[in-house]
């Protein structure tokens, strides 16, 4: 501590305290050189670092505006930060990528702003589930990422692919499976209500949802694993510990590509899409910004970028696309999807959980 | 050496310091958890300030009923079996010369440093078909073909005991070492087999300390999450996983701190409870 405190200032050391001192001094004006900046909230991790290395340079490239990446947790803990924020005039991100069920919590709030379509070039193109509106017609954020979930397999044990969701089903594969351990992140009532009761629509009514509740005990038994973590599933798909299972199509094809003897199969029904919004904090005065991004983002050219370099499913049509039919079917399939009632998670959340846990756990 | 009892203020400052972390990290934490627990959820938002009992209605139903149940026999559980284990280890293992227990006491402390995810991932993998222990089994002879030990309720137990035994070792070992060797010495000379010695006469003395070690142990396995999930089928997961799933997973924080509440509340009664029937066996 003396000896610290002993030490001479010198005349070095004041000159590069100097230095480092103005040198933090001119990183804002760096960025106000840039004239612009928008702050983007996007999934720690693997999509964080995806985005800083391919899509937001090119950003900056195409429009002169800086972006400050920000991490944000999955779930619902940022949709909260961003509320608690909002009720004090600030926004932590101006965009973010958002959930479908928390986007549809944040409505209810009035917590994003409204979206000025006109700007989009590309609107036209966007398929309609990957625009999510308001109840009165306005829109609340555009399709930013998506994803698979799919009905998964280990191929030595399945020599040949299966070709529909019924086969989690199959008396033949008792305690073979492995699926997602929630109602709000397994699909498995929209799985059902696809396979065997016509349509997703059939879960409208509370008579439908027992049905499709009914109809799913009956799987119980061939269920091994019901998983959270997907470390946990996918490294007993590729041992062939849990040879089936429902699994993120994406990992699933780079576990194949490694050499994994595991396949990604998009079942009759279709496989599960699941997707997250460009969602803009009504807090935020980066409005026009926030527009130019979504505008680049939704370009024919940047969603081929980023099917090859991230591999997430194109929001727009597939006319569009510049993707050659290898890079399409990696990504996506032809198969009419299904896409999960995120409508249910909001409004009858609770009774659809307690009904799920004691259907498992009972 | 005799103790004074403090007189003034001043001899109370040593308390100050525990106290305040004591205040800072449980009572402050703890009330706001109680106030939660009352808050009105709003399922398609958060939660807002408010007196309602509807989370705790909720949770008076007989299929939490059951988790709890299961959560509180698999704690007591795994208490009696760390300390059915540990205790005649850690009695051997202090009749070792010093070298052999240092080298022992530094392994366990070692166990230690694993995370319960380790443990969890390592147990999945001896307990499987593929990788399992039953492959060595049947490589000399023992079993015909390779057969998956897990999710079943003995691997829950398995991998919580092993994960919990470190610590009651280390807990019964200061106890144990310090018992008076005479003690058993005059059992033999009275004629006690050296088993008998250790039943009628070593785990009396130590009474206090084993019911100690079992609330410690139980406290401690009242609060795992992932093992029962990795380890068990859905019918083995504990009360803390739900609570996880109320509070992560369905943003309800309301009705996951009433869970959380009713939890504290019924294993503080249980060890309550343990104390008192100990006090009163004492004073007989």
């Amino acid at each position: 501590m003396n000896r610290l405190i002993a030490t001479p200032i010198t005349r070095r050391g004041v000159l590069g305290a100097g230095l480092a001192a103005a040198g933090v001094l001119a990183m804002p004006a760096v960025l106000r050189a840039q004239d612009k900046s928008l702050k983007v909230g996007v999934y720690g991790g693997y999509f964080k670092k995806s985005f800083d290395e391919h899509v937001f340079p090119e950003f900056t490239k195409a429009t002169g505006i800086a972006v400050e990446s920000v991490a944000e947790p999955t779930g619902e803990a940022w949709l909260v930060q961003l509320e608690q924020a909002a009720k004090a005039g600030q926004a932590p991100a101006d965009l973010s990528m958002m959930s479908q069920t928390s986007t549809l919590k944040g409505q209810s709030t009035e917590l994003w702003t409204p979206l000025d379509t006109s700007k989009f070039k590309h609107y036209g193109d966007l398929l309609p589930r990957f625009i999510n509106k308001y109840p009165d017609g306005r829109v609340a954020g555009i399709g930013a990422v998506a994803w698979w979930i799919t009905l998964v397999t280990n191929t030595d044990v399945y020599k040949d692919a299966p070709t529909s969701w019924a086969a989690l089903w199959d008396k033949a594969n008792e305690d073979k499976l492995g699926l997602l351990a929630l109602a709000s992140n397994s699909f498995l009532l929209e799985v059902t209500a696809k396979t065997f009761m016509g349509g997703t629509n059939a879960l409208d009514t509370e008579d439908g949802l027992n049905k499709a509740f009914e109809k799913l005990a009956e799987l119980k038994p061939n269920v091994r694993l019901w998983y959270r973590d997907e470390a946990q599933f996918e490294q007993a798909l590729k041992s062939g510990e849990i040879p089936m299972g429902q699994y993120y199509h994406d990992v699933t094809g780079l576990a194949a590509a490694d050499g994994f003897h595991v396949r990604s199969t998009f079942p009759k029904e279709g496989g599960i899409q699941d997707s997250g919004n460009w969602v803009l904090s009504r807090a935020s005065t980066k409005v026009e910004e926030a527009h130019a991004f979504i505008d680049f983002m939704s370009q024919p050219s940047m969603q081929g970028v980023m099917s090859r370099k991230v591999g997430t499913t194109p929001t727009l049509k597939k006319e569009v696309l510049d993707l050659k039919p290898e890079e399409f079917a990696a990504v996506s399939s032809d198969i009419e999807p299904i896409i999960p009632r995120y409508d249910l998670y909001t409004s009858k959340a609770d009774w659809i959980n307690q009904k799920w846990t004691e259907l498992i756990v009972g | 050496m005799r103790r004074e009892a403090p007189r003034s203020l001043a001899d109370y400052t040593p308390l100050f310091f525990p106290g305040l972390m004591l205040i800072v990290f449980f009572v402050v934490p703890f009330s706001t958890m109680i106030a939660v627990s009352f808050f009105k959820r709003n399922p398609s938002g958060f939660y807002t300030p408010d007196f309602v009992i509807d989370n705790y209605a909720r949770f008076l139903s007989t299929f939490f009923g059951g988790v709890l149940g299961f959560s509180l026999m698999l704690a007591v559980l795994v208490a009696v079996c760390c300390v059915a284990i540990g205790f005649p280890f850690t009695y051997l293992l202090t009749r070792r010369p010093r070298r052999v227990q240092t080298l022992w006491l530094v392994g366990l402390l070692s166990v230690l440093s694993l995370s319960e995810v380790i443990i969890g991932f390592a147990w999945s993998t001896l307990f499987s078909r593929t990788a399992g222990i039953t492959n060595l089994l049947v490589a000399i002879g023992l079993m015909d073909k390779p057969v998956a030990l897990l999710p079943t309720f003995g691997a829950v137990l398995t991998g919580m005991v092993y994960q919990a035994l470190p610590y009651t070792i280390l807990v019964l070992y200061p106890a144990l070492v310090r018992l008076d060797p005479t003690l058993l010495e005059a059992a033999r000379t009275l004629g006690a087999s050296p088993v008998r010695a250790f039943f009628n006469v070593v785990a009396p003395a130590l009474r206090n300390t084993i019911v100690a070690t079992l609330i410690m142990v139980f406290v401690f396995a009242l609060g795992s999450y992932l093992l029962p999930q990795i380890l068990g089928r859905p019918q083995h997961w504990t009360l803390s996983v739900l609570i996880t799933d109320q509070a992560i997973y369905q943003s309800n924080m309301p009705f996951a701190a009433a869970m959380a509440v009713f939890l504290v509340l019924i294993s503080l009664a249980l060890v309550g409870m343990t104390l008192l029937v100990g006090r009163r066996e004492n004073a007989l």
